[in-house]
């Protein structure tokens, strides 16, 4: 088998004093959609962060299509083929749709702007009709599809989501997590994505894995972790519960 | 503001009423009466005419600014105005293009421009010759000076979001850099010029390279005091800038070599003028409009640029920026130093003009008017920032001569002190009326015909 395409050994993440991530192993292959779960505070945005570089690992290493990218500079490993659509989307609210793409394309000084343009514009046409307005008038499910959509105008090897479905209506969740897939399906684009969705998540995704205080609890194929009763006592049924007595569960 | 929008006509003229009633007691005790110096000790000399007159303004300001609010309330009700929100507002059907006002921002520059261009023509024939025209010209030329300095610290401040109160001192280092090597070198201006632009762009950058991680507030402070430093060392370094005296008999500016000067070898012998003094003051003109025309097209062309979109987009969320593979220590470095070069050129231009240059000119005050006039503008919009440099410069100077006001205020009062009040007031309206600045609306880079464009090949897709 090839290497990962992603891979964290032991990683560790402060802020400050407070451990947010607590030796994290964690492999994505290339052409897989791995999606990260867990509870509010469990450090998902922390570890999507981690491997952007902000905060640093403090210990572990991150490698990223063989290169070790622990302690590059955030802009160095984008431009390595990394991209991201934030927690909390992040899109330039005083730009335009059309420039806040643009953004996304920088890293490539623009040179495939049009075909990519085009692409984006056929996975959500609702960008289309937008093009020209301000990002930051645009509705919720459009911003999120709009942050989407600057990621892959950098033309990434791996396209990391924190929970896209944020604060979205049912059918726009639906909506996303359709483009998501098919983005897989017929571009082979590795995809890692963090979610609170859990059920969603893992009816996409190949592989899962799950996060409680730092730690990955527990991972496997993600119909597995669908059929696992402590994740459904845990994550697809009756909301969440409280994450100590989830770890508990998952390590006993 | 929620009162605004369903007060009648009475409450307002009650409202009105009830700020002049409180303009009137604060008048009583401030500006009633005059202590004046009389025959035996202090006399007081009432001026009740002063204080009917500054009740009346307060009024009808007062009155003037309900009625506006209360327009824009209820216009704001029927149409709520996405273009201007950085928020999400939930009025999708009309948010879909750029507003029509745009059109403003579109014409107004080349206006702008057209107006400039011939100003000094339009003075010429209006006040009957050169010479007589010579007060606008120079007031244009002081203009245009702020309208230079404004566009270019409109790049640091206004596109790349960051806050620089020390702009003055690159302004200096140009003026000191022009004034220096034509002195002491016996330089030529052209020859110093592109100089003083580089010497300041490389103390923009030795300034940028320790302090730009530093945001917002703190990167404001240590940029004011790099101003203060730069102002005290021109003070104290008296060897070689010459100290608080300055450095005066700078040369003259030449038309390319060829001096302003009566004489068979002078400009006026060459183009076959007879010799007018005033030959000078245009040309100085039109070179510091060229230098103001080339700070906006450099501006202009950059902002459609990556490199200046990326200015703009660090402004609007610096990790979104990171993230997306933009070094934003290399991009924020860049625009301090592209605006530290402008200001450099401004700086020597200002030395050539004046032919002296002393620590003075380059205090606190002067990086507090340019970053004004760049707030007032409307960050990041070119022609915002030519308005408001007229209006902060040009406007003290036209009270000057608005006579009328003294039959109102009476004989010992002079517009001119007022500068500062008025300069205040401005702010305080501004902040009402146009929190985002004279000209807020932000122009796309992109044209709609590219949209268009890529509209319809999708069309022919089967996507549309
Ligand atoms: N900038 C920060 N400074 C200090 N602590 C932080 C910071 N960001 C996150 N934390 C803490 O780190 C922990 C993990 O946060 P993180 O945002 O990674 O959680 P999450 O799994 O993404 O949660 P959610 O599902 O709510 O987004 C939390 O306890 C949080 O309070
Ligand atoms: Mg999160």
């Amino acid at each position: 088998m090839n290497a990962p395409l992603l891979s964290l050994r032991g990683v560790s993440a402060y802020y400050g004093s407070v451990a947010a991530l607590r030796g994290v192993d964690l492999d994505v292959n290339e052409g897989e959609i791995v999606t990260l779960i867990g509870a509010n505070g469990a450090g998902k945005s922390t570890l999507m962060m981690t491997v952007f570089g902000a905060p640093r690992a403090r210990s572990g290493t991150i490698a990223f299509a063989g290169e070790d990218i622990t302690a590059r500079p955030t802009h160095a490993i984008a431009r390595l083929g990394l991209a991201q659509s934030p927690e909390g989307r992040r899109v330039f609210p005083r730009m335009s749709v059309q420039e806040n793409l643009q953004m996304g394309a920088a890293l490539h000084g623009g040179r495939y702007f049009g075909q990519d343009l085009e692409k984006v514009c056929t996975l959500f046409p609702r960008l289309k009709e937008r093009l020209n307005q301000r990002a930051g008038t645009m509705s919720g499910g459009e911003q999120q599809m709009l942050a989407i959509g600057r990621a892959l105008m950098s033309r990434p090897r791996l396209l990391m989501l924190d929970e896209p479905s944020l604060g979205l209506a049912p059918l726009v969740v639906k909506q996303i997590f359709s483009a998501i897939s098919a983005l897989n399906r017929e571009e082979g684009m590795t995809i890692f994505l963090v979610e609170q969705n859990a059920y969603h998540a893992l009816k996409l995704a190949h592989r899962g894995s799950v996060l409680v205080n730092g730690r990955i609890t527990l991972s496997g194929p993600a119909r597995a972790l669908l059929d696992d009763p402590s994740i459904k006592a845990a994550y697809l049924e009756g909301g969440h519960a409280p994450t100590a007595s989830v770890g508990e569960g998952v390590q006993a | 503001m929620a009162a605004a929008s369903s007060a009648s006509p009475a409450a307002i003229l009650k409202d009105a009423g009830l700020f002049a009633l409180v303009a009137f007691g604060l008048c009583v005790p401030i500006v009633s009466h005059r202590t004046d110096l009389g025959a035996d000790g202090l006399e007081l000399t009432p001026r009740w005419g002063l204080v009917a007159g500054l009740c009346a303004a307060i009024f009808a300001v007062r009155l003037v600014q309900r009625l506006v609010l209360e327009r824009r309330a209820a216009r704001a009700v029927l149409t709520p105005s996405p273009h201007q929100a950085t928020e999400p507002v939930g009025a999708e059907p009309n948010a879909a293009q750029y507003p029509s006002s745009l059109g403003l921002p579109r014409l107004g520059l080349p206006l702008f421009v057209g107006f400039a261009l011939f100003l000094p023509l339009i003075a010429a024939l209006a006040s009957g010759g050169l010479s007589p025209a010579r007060y606008w010209i120079d007031l244009g030329i002081l203009i245009l000076t702020y309208v230079m300095l404004g566009w270019g610290l409109n790049i640091v401040v206004g596109l790349a979001g960051l806050l620089d109160l020390g702009y003055v001192a690159f302004y200096a280092v140009g003026a000191y850099s022009y004034a220096l090597l034509s002195t002491v070198f016996g330089l030529s201006f052209w020859v110093c010029l592109p100089l003083a632009g580089l010497f300041a762009g490389l103390w923009g950058v030795m300034l940028g390279f320790p302090v730009l991680r530093l945001r917002g507030d703190y990167l404001a402070i240590v940029t004011l005091a790099f101003g203060e430093i730069i102002r005290l060392v021109l003070i104290n370094w008296t060897d070689v800038t010459g100290g608080s005296a300055g450095i005066s008999s700078i040369p003259r500016a030449t038309f390319f070599g060829v001096p302003f000067k009566a004489g068979p070898d002078g400009f006026s012998a060459l183009v076959g003028l007879p010799f007018d003094p005033m030959h000078r003051i245009v040309f100085l003109y039109y070179l510091i409009l060229a230098l103001a025309l080339l700070t906006s097209l450099v501006t202009l062309r950059l902002r459609r640029l990556p490199l200046g979109r990326a200015w703009e987009a660090l402004r609007e969320d610096e990790i979104a920026c990171r993230s997306l593979g933009i070094d934003t220590t290399k991009t924020k470095l860049t625009a301090f130093a592209l605006g530290a070069m402008f200001g450099g050129f401004a700086g020597s231009f200002f030395a050539v003009r004046q032919g002296f240059v002393s620590p003075e000119s380059f205090n606190f005050l002067e990086s507090a008017i340019i970053l004004a006039i760049v707030v007032l503008g409307g960050m990041g919009s070119q022609l915002g920032v030519a308005v408001a440099a007229v209006a902060m410069v040009g406007g003290p100077e036209l009270l000057r001569n608005l006579g009328f006001l003294k039959a109102v205020f009476g004989e010992g009062f002079d517009p001119n002190e007022f500068r500062l009040l008025l300069f205040g007031l401005a702010m305080v309206a501004m902040m009402i009326w146009r929190p985002r600045g004279l000209i807020s609306d932000r122009m796309p880079t992109v044209a709609l015909g590219q949209r268009k464009a890529i509209g319809k090949d999708l069309v022919r897709e089967g996507h549309g």
